[in-house]
């Protein structure tokens, strides 16, 4: 389990995380929704000690996430940007997802895991084309195949279907349910339709203001009452298919 | 061809025929009498050119661009600074009476002090603009320029004589004792870079990610700077500044090793500055008689690949 006990943090005097307290981490898929500045990305990012709290403490399974050497064998985290200079082959890309195992010296068992990323992911005709050739669908199926070959019990991902179309943004999502039932991970993401939310999501923690506002199925959070104070615009829920989704376009 | 080792194979090779070249071109003497007056220039260039490379190509990675390099950010400029402070303060008798090796050594960790905390203040925070840093590069290198004329200014002529032989880089008189002192010093940072090798890998991925893979990032990027800083020191010690010849032999050196890991880029890179500092050398002396300064080419080619770089950026 994830356990963040009074978590705060401000940038320039601004607070987005105010004092939070949060348990997750439970198997399956854990939706992050919540407007525009609620702290989301910073919430996750914090978890994954890549910004310092001013105050507070991310415990991993009972131990601190800040000067844990062994965290990347446990724990995986996606962000948004990911730029870089140097020109990497979609192969090369999902080998680094071996680094923490192996220290950059692949063994036949790494090899293995990048080949199965691979397979995953369906990258083998992409495998040697170069990350700058490929449409940003195929880029983030590229950077899920690495953060799968990391193996790790625990994956962030912070807004995976930013800048994809429909159907990509479908098949990730299947993608992703589809490791929390293979391979027992335990998934957070970040999302911002929260229709995907919905229909994919194990349970639902909502974000306001840099606290945590609601938190429970999706059945339980994706209700009008809940919208309404969430995203300060009112929705209609219908069910469909037995899962309720929101209709706010009109 | 195409497979990376072959690439650094054929490298090594032009730099061992640029080395030989150097030494037997235009032979008059026999071998024993030709080594003792060629060598040490061959030994002084083969301490400057693997420092530039190295400290060049990890300060790329761990700053995230192809750009910018230490002399870009202006630090040969301090270098020219710390000279002229040294002779306006003691006076040129004093520096030249000083003993070399203290004023060697004050002035190596006078830099590595300053370069360090200049790296840390600039790169230290949140990641920032690269134009913003080629500028603030740029501002660095003219505040330091300004001073150093400033100061240039005040001094009489024969102090403002020795300042000007310290402030263009020349490969032709090296003190012996010094060069070997600089290689024992540059081994070190040498090593501690080409073990860092795969975690330098990581961090080409970005800050995040290099976190996400478990690399300690911040303290590596401290202790990364502090080996740049050496390998900075010392050749502006030993020849006086070089500008543009990190840029130019590092960007080579991604074009040519056919792959992004260090193991292979790094010791491209070493190989390609070797060529071109000795092989260039050895063409100028043997082929058009000291017809010009290396140092002046290699800026003027360094130079050309600056703004080519910084085009090809902008239309992106």
């Amino acid at each position: 389990m994830i356990e963040c006990c009074d978590l705060t943090l401000s940038y320039d005097q601004q607070p987005v995380l105010k004092q939070i307290t949060l348990t997750l981490g439970k198997p399956g898929i854990t939706a992050l929704i919540g407007p525009n500045g609620a702290g989301k990305s910073t919430l996750l990012s914090a978890i994954a000690r890549l910004v310092k709290p001013d105050s507070g403490t991310v415990l991993l399974d009972g131990e601190p996430v800040v000067g844990n050497q062994t965290l990347a064998k446990h724990l995986a985290i996606l962000r948004q940007d990911n730029h870089m200079e140097a020109r990497l082959s979609v192969y090369d890309l999902v080998c680094f997802g071996r680094y923490p195992h192996s220290g950059g010296r692949l063994t036949d068992e790494d090899l293995q895991k990048v080949a199965q990323a691979i397979d995953y992911l369906d990258l083998q005709p992409l495998q040697d084309r170069y990350l700058d050739e490929l449409s940003g669908g195929q880029r983030q199926r590229a950077f899920i195949a690495m953060i799968l070959a990391q193996d790790t019990e625990y994956i962030l991902l912070d807004e995976p279907l930013n800048n994809l179309d429909m159907k990509h943004a479908v098949s990730i999502m299947k993608l992703m349910q589809q490791a929390a039932r293979d391979m027992h991970k335990k998934i957070i993401i970040v999302l911002h339709d929260i229709n995907f939310a919905s229909v994919y999501a194990d349970q639902i923690i909502a974000m306001k203001d840099g606290q945590v506002a609601y938190q429970g199925t999706p059945e339980e959070m994706i209700t009008e009452p809940v919208m309404l104070d969430l995203y300060d615009l009112p929705m209609q829920i219908q069910q469909i298919n037995d899962k309720p989704i929101a209709v706010y376009h009109l | 061809m195409s497979y990376p080792i072959n690439r650094l194979m054929l490298a090594c090779l032009l730099a061992i025929a640029g080395a030989v070249a150097f030494l037997a071109m235009n032979r008059v003497v026999g071998w024993s009498l030709t080594w003792q007056f060629r060598s040490d220039k061959l030994l002084t260039m083969l301490v400057v050119a693997p420092c530039i490379a190295m400290s060049t190509v990890a300060f790329q990675t761990i700053t995230f661009n192809r750009i910018l390099t230490p002399s870009v950010m202006g630090f040969d400029a301090l270098y020219m600074l710390l000279q002229a402070l040294v002779v306006a303060l003691l006076g040129s008798v004093a520096l030249s009476d000083m003993n070399p090796y203290l004023k060697w050594a004050g002035e190596i960790l006078l830099m590595v002090a300053m370069v360090t905390l200049l790296f840390r203040w600039l790169f230290g925070g949140k990641r920032r603009d690269l134009f913003l840093m080629i500028l603030i590069g740029i501002i660095f290198g003219i505040l330091f320029r300004s001073a150093t004329d400033l100061i240039m200014r005040i001094l009489d002529p024969v102090e403002y004589a020795a300042v000007l032989d310290a402030s263009f880089a020349s490969f032709n008189q090296v003190n012996k004792d010094l060069l070997l002192a600089s290689m024992v010093i540059c081994i070190v940072p040498m090593l501690a870079l080409w073990r860092w090798r795969h975690r330098f890998d990581a961090m080409l991925l970005g800050r995040d990610q290099a976190i996400n893979l478990g690399v300690d990032y911040n303290r590596q990027v401290t202790k990364t700077l502090i080996c740049i800083a050496i390998l900075v020191a010392v050749p502006t010690a030993l020849v006086g500044p070089i500008t543009f010849f990190g840029l130019l032999v590092a960007n080579l050196a991604y074009q040519f090793s056919g792959t992004h890991k260090h193991a292979y880029v790094m010791p491209m890179a070493v190989a390609i500055s070797v060529t071109f500092l000795v092989g260039g050398q050895a063409v100028l002396e043997h082929v058009f008689n000291y017809g010009s300064a290396l140092a002046i080419i290699i800026e003027f080619l360094g130079g050309l690949v600056f703004i080519l770089l910084i085009l090809q950026r902008g239309k992106r």
